[in-house]
């Protein structure tokens, strides 16, 4: 076992400049890629949380959003349906109506022509009247002088 | 392997003499600082390798597998060291790797190094565990005290040191600072030396026993080879772990107040 003074030194020596290798050449880059990947990980759970966050948010708006859009719908139904309701009762008011009024001028047109029939007929049973009792008497009956009589006999008619 | 002109003792001598430059106080263990700076130099390397196109995205394997021993040094430092880490992280970490290098080479079949160093250069004696050396050892747990005593001036000024040194830990009645300062001085002698002989004792112990089954006929050698082989690959990172964990508790107890 020999002591050596000089290799002892070298060894010191040797021992700090391998130190100072390692603390020059191989730290930096490696703890700042370490403390780099870190942050990138803590970033990257973050905005996954985020988005797990917003997308709950969006699930229950849209769930929210399908529903006004169906009660709206169904508003526009009933509201259809009361329209429709509307409308078949209007029609139906409207052909009532209407086949009144038809009633009523089919009505009158009867009356008035059963008026102007019977006119006639009183006219020609008055004539036809006239005519026989002219023939009969035709003498003896002066249209003149039982002028008033005829004329009563057609009223009667 | 064993030639037959030479005696068992020989080879044992032979394998534990160092590759020496120069004479006495001045030689110089030529072996150890060069397979101890390869061990470093290749370390650097694979960090290096995983740290050149360091990425914040998916990472490479190589640069997954350097981050898992930079965090494995920053955890071991954050654990018991509550100061800044970027100088006490990095040292945790060539601690480890070095040393654990320097382990691993015990594991290289004796022979082969020494007998092409032998046949390449013509070198006679070659040890190439530079922790089976104290020198290597001792320069590290050195520099480590030397840490210890620049962490425990930064962690509690020059004053608090001082004080440190002489109260700590029977009181600061003056009669009793020589025995304060005297107990502080030991215990701070006993760090390095308990640090440097552990590994030295650990792995020189181990060389031997690789060395002293070399010596057994060839055709039963490969099984206690095995088996001591294995035996030591736990030995190899317990005692970089040990050394680097225990560099980290002795800074820390120097710069942060124990009161």
């Amino acid at each position: 076992m020999e002591i050596s003074p000089l290799t002892l030194i070298a060894q010191g020596a040797g021992f700090f400049a391998f130190i100072y290798a390692t603390m020059k050449l191989v730290w930096p880059p490696l703890t700042k890629a370490m403390a780099e990947r870190e942050q990138r990980i803590a970033e990257g759970l973050a905005v996954a949380e985020r988005s797990a966050h917003e997308k709950e948010l969006a699930k229950s708006k849209a769930v929210e959003t399908i529903r006004e859009a169906r009660q709206q719908a169904q508003d526009v139904i009933r509201q259809a349906e009361k329209r429709a309701a509307e409308i078949i009762e209007q029609a139906k008011q409207q052909g009532r109506q209407d086949g009144e009024r038809l009633l009523a001028t089919a009505r009158s047109e009867i009356d008035q022509e059963l008026n102007r029939a019977r006119e006639q007929l009183r006219i020609q049973v008055a004539d036809l009247a006239v005519t026989g009792a002219a023939s009969i008497l035709k003498r003896e009956v002066d249209p003149k002088a039982h002028q008033k009589m005829l004329d009563d006999l057609v009223k009667q008619i | 392997m064993a030639s037959e002109q030479y005696s068992a003792s020989d080879i044992v001598t032979h394998h534990l003499g160092h590759w020496r430059v120069g004479e006495g106080m001045w030689a110089v263990h030529m072996d150890t600082i060069f397979f101890s700076v390869l061990c470093g130099v290749l370390m650097v390397f694979l960090l290096w390798l995983g740290a050149r196109r360091a990425t914040a995205g998916v990472p490479s394997k190589m640069q997954n597998f350097v981050e898992l021993l930079v965090e494995f040094a920053d955890n071991s430092v954050k654990a018991t060291f509550h100061g800044p880490r970027d100088f006490m992280a990095p040292l945790a970490l060539t601690i480890f790797l070095w040393v654990l290098f320097w382990n691993f080479l015990d594991l290289v079949p004796i022979d082969w190094i020494p007998l092409l160093a032998k046949t390449l250069f013509g070198l006679e004696y070659l040890k190439i565990v530079p922790s089976a050396d104290i020198n290597a050892t001792f320069g590290l747990s050195i520099s480590v005290l030397m840490l210890i005593i620049y962490y425990g001036i930064k962690g509690k000024g020059v004053l608090g040191f001082g004080k440190e040194l002489l109260t700590h830990p029977f009181g600061a009645n003056p009669l009793l600072v020589p025995f304060n300062l005297i107990l502080n001085v030991v215990e701070m002698i006993a760090k390095p030396i308990s640090l440097a002989m552990r590994l030295f004792g650990n792995l020189f112990a181990a060389e031997l026993i690789f060395i002293l089954i070399s010596l057994l006929p060839f055709w039963i050698l490969w099984a206690p080879d095995i088996v001591w082989a294995l035996f030591h690959l736990l030995v190899v990172p317990l005692q970089a772990f040990l050394f680097m964990t225990l560099t980290i508790i002795y800074i820390s107890l120097a710069y942060e107040d124990q009161h």
